[in-house]
């Protein structure tokens, strides 16, 4: 396991495009954050309903899991479309072993790239929002990760990060090409939240909340109202692992049964 | 003696392949990958099945009191002379005009009360004061009949939009501005002459300015008309940051104090009747606040509802049931892509352009058999979806806003318009960055990512607004059915379905973006080696 370990993290290492992705989904995943937070607006009397200033100041992951799951999926999609793929497994001839440590290697990049963008939201929401009518008065007090919901929705923003790599880890060896790959990823995490929009049937929203891993996962970010979420913020990361877990399974058996 | 040796050249002119034989080329290619074949029949398949989903997943019910049961449907919903869904209550104060004639009238006061919050309104309450909602509305009306949903024409003072002179729903005209008190009374006089009812208005009685003309065809020779006053509800409209809007609010009433009321023409003798138009059995509280009070030639009118387009909200639009237009979009980004990124993958350009050496017309080429390809399947797509939609929507007793023939037929093209531009824009991009997954997050972060973020109210409105009128988003405005009437005091924010621009403006927009895209693609394809 060791050396293709290390052999995976000299393909991401020596290739310039990992690098720019990493630094890609620090740079959207903070603009996006500090764009939604600089241009709230609440009036002196304050917002109504309460707003979810944590939730708020971490929508920039909306993008920044986009960014992530090309990262991901080019890490497994690129080696197909090159045919390196070949030689990786002529290298490391069990299988297994080679998703694992892409796994390993591409989710711990992304954790490290995760904690420093929420890292970044929870600053650019802590310097921002006060100045936009979120003071101590209206009963906002400045984000803090030692305040608990926040420290969970936090690391949960970061956790949600590596799960959908994991997800488009096992999604691009499923379809072994990059293009189909993120499409189905994208439409993933994209489409639910229009279907949601559309749907009136409050037991039909409860369940495609409940289902879909962007919006069952995206739960944890929550700190307002936590009691009347269709599903609780861990149970919610929960439901994106069963996801990942389930695309890395298929993944991985597809990977032994079929050729390279 | 020196021999030369002639070097072979082909006797067939260079760059023969005209663009006729490079389009055939790529539809050749086009047509024999299997995948692509595969994935369009997917995209079409998608939208169907999701706008199943949307049809199952959309119920809708009512009663008609507490302690009655559910019916599967909803109120009815009036329909005004153009075919459009309207609201229309108000009382009306009223006798009958045979042939042509005039009514003139001084307002003298306009104000407001509402019923209290969060109350049964099966539930006896009396209205409490209230400020004056900013279209509350009382004047003069002449209305084909009685029912909800007929012709009128009507002047009249509002809350806070000054005179206005209104006809079948949708048509408004503003007249002089400023609000009406008893310092500052308002004349107002509306005449019938055939099919013509014109509106003046004064702020002396003698000096008179004519606010509009209008015709209402097929007006019966014997009409009511007479006075009238109505109050759209006062509604607190929040938008939830990071998902949905909730609207909170109750009932609201007008009262106008009419008096000099003048008759001239074939008014028929006897008193005036008063009718509470709109206002049912099931808000008895409502009812019987509303009414009218006379003492000489002076009348107080109380009334509740709104004479106006219903701009959207209590039902379902059409442009609901193509969610799945995403789904497609996301497929047929992807083989717009591939189009050209599988090329420079398996080498195959170099093939391409030694056959075809004039660049431009092979990204061409592409472009057209991408975007017909996608133009048909869409097509083909929104128009089985919308049907097999509405009519699940309708099953489910969900009301569906009616719309004309035309504005129908430009969802449907373009909603296959627009994803033909998008495709198209997906091929652009893949040939500027030649990468599949870089292009293809790209183009779905470019065009799906600003719509949500705009419509799911993760963003405040403002913003939105502007998201919505500079992303290739813009073009999803082809698609709103109902228009935005100022003249009704709802939010017209993307969070509730309004687009900032009009329907084909913001198609402009994402085919800008193609164009840019389009051109920067063939200069690079010329510029770069393969």
């Amino acid at each position: 396991m060791r050396p293709a370990l290390h052999a995976e993290w000299t393909k991401l290492r020596t290739v310039p495009g990992p690098g720019w992705l990493l630094l890609g989904v620090i740079a959207a995943t903070v603009a996006l954050s500090t764009l939604v937070a600089a241009t709230l607006t609440c009036p002196a009397q304050g917002c109504t309903p309460a707003v979810d200033a944590t939730r708020l100041s971490l929508s920039g992951i909306q993008l920044g899991q986009a960014v992530v799951a090309v990262l991901a999926v080019l890490a497994v999609g690129g080696e197909y479309g090159t045919g390196m793929i070949r030689t990786t497994f002529t290298a490391v001839p069990r299988r297994a072993t080679v998703l694992a440590a892409k796994a390993a290697t591409v989710t711990g990049l992304v954790l490290v790239a995760g904690t420093v963008a929420v890292l970044g939201c929870v600053l650019a929401g802590r310097l921002i929002l006060p100045g936009n009518g979120l003071t101590v008065a209206q009963g906002y007090p400045p984000l803090s990760l030692a305040h608990g919901p926040t420290l969970r929705a936090a690391a949960g923003s970061v956790l949600y990060l590596a799960l959908i790599a994991l997800l488009s880890i096992g999604i691009a060896t499923l379809v072994r090409d990059s293009a189909t790959a993120i499409g189905l990823v994208l439409a993933l995490l994209y489409l639910f939240p229009i279907l949601l929009h559309v749907v009136n049937d409050p037991h039909w929203q409860r369940h495609l909340e409940q289902i879909a891993p962007s919006e069952a996962g995206l739960a944890v970010q929550t700190t307002v109202g936590v009691s009347d979420l269709p599903i609780g913020p861990w149970s919610g990361l929960g439901v994106l692992a069963a996801w990942a877990v389930g695309a890395l399974l298929a993944g991985g058996i597809l990977l032994r049964a079929r050729d390279a | 003696m020196t021999a030369t040796m002639t070097p072979y050249r082909s006797g067939v002119e260079a760059g023969r392949a005209g663009f006729r034989q490079v389009l055939r080329a790529e539809w050749t290619k086009f047509r024999t990958v299997r995948g692509w074949v595969i994935g369009t029949a997917v995209a079409l398949l998608v939208m169907v099945l999701l706008g199943l989903v949307t049809g199952l997943g959309s119920h809708s019910s009512y009663n008609t009191g507490p302690g009655t049961p559910d019916i599967v449907g909803h109120p009815p919903v009036p329909t005004g002379p153009d075919g459009e869904a309207v609201t229309d209550g108000f009382y009306f104060v009223h006798r009958s005009l045979a042939g042509d004639g005039s009514i003139t009238a001084r307002v003298t006061s306009l104000t407001g009360s509402r019923m209290p919050q969060g109350q049964d309104p099966t539930a006896p309450s009396t209205p409490e004061p209230a400020e004056v909602q900013p279209w509350a509305k009382a004047g003069l009306i002449i209305k084909e009949n009685t029912a909800q949903g007929s012709a009128y024409a009507a002047i009249m003072v509002t809350g806070a939009h000054g005179v206005r002179m209104q006809h079948n729903y949708t048509g408004d005209t503003a007249g002089p501005a400023g609000t009406v008190s008893m310092d500052s009374p308002r004349w107002l006089r509306l005449t019938r002459t055939g099919d013509t009812v014109t509106g003046y208005a004064s702020t002396d009685g003698t000096t008179w300015t004519t606010v509009g003309t209008v015709r209402l065809a097929g007006l019966p020779a014997t009409v009511p008309a007479g006075l009238f006053a109505t109050s759209p509800r006062q509604e607190n409209v929040t938008q939830h940051l990071g998902g949905g809007g909730q609207v909170v609010g109750s009932a609201a009433l007008a009262t106008a104090r009419f008096d000099t009321v003048d008759l001239g023409g074939g008014w028929s003798g006897g008193g005036w009747s008063g009718d509470a138009i709109g206002t049912g059995d099931d808000e008895p509280a409502l009812r019987s606040a509303s009414g009218f009070q006379q003492s000489g030639d002076s009348l107080t009118v109380t009334g509740a509802g709104d004479i106006a387009p219903d701009p959207a909200g209590s039902g379902d639009t059409i442009e609901q049931t193509l969610a799945g237009a995403f789904a497609t979009l996301t497929v047929m980004v992807v083989i717009g892509v591939l189009f050209i990124t599988g090329e420079y993958r398996r080498g195959m350009i170099r093939t391409s352009l030694a056959a075809s050496p004039r660049r431009g017309h092979v990204l061409a080429a592409k472009a057209v058999v991408i975007g017909a390809v996608t133009f048909v399947v869409s097509l083909v797509a929104v128009a089985v979806t919308i049907p097999l939609t509405e009519h699940f929507l309708r099953v489910n007793g969900n009301f569906i806003y009616p719309i004309t023939g035309l504005t129908q037929v430009r969802v449907v093209a373009g909603m296959a318009a627009l994803l033909a531009v998008a495709a198209v824009f997906a091929l652009a991009v893949g040939t500027i960055l030649r990468r599949s997954a870089g292009a293809v997050a790209t183009v779905i972060v470019l065009i799906v990512l600003p719509y949500i973020l705009a419509t799911a109210g993760v963003l405040p409105a403002g913003p939105s607004q502007w998201l919505l009128r500079i992303s290739p988003a813009a073009g999803f405005a082809i698609q709103q059915s109902i228009p935005a009437y100022p003249q009704v005091g709802r939010v017209f924010t993307p969070a509730f379905g309004f687009y900032p621009l009009a329907p084909w403006a913001g198609f402009a927009v994402l085919c800008s973006w193609t164009a840019l895209a389009l051109a920067a693609a063939a200069y690079l394809l010329r510029r770069r080696d393969a």
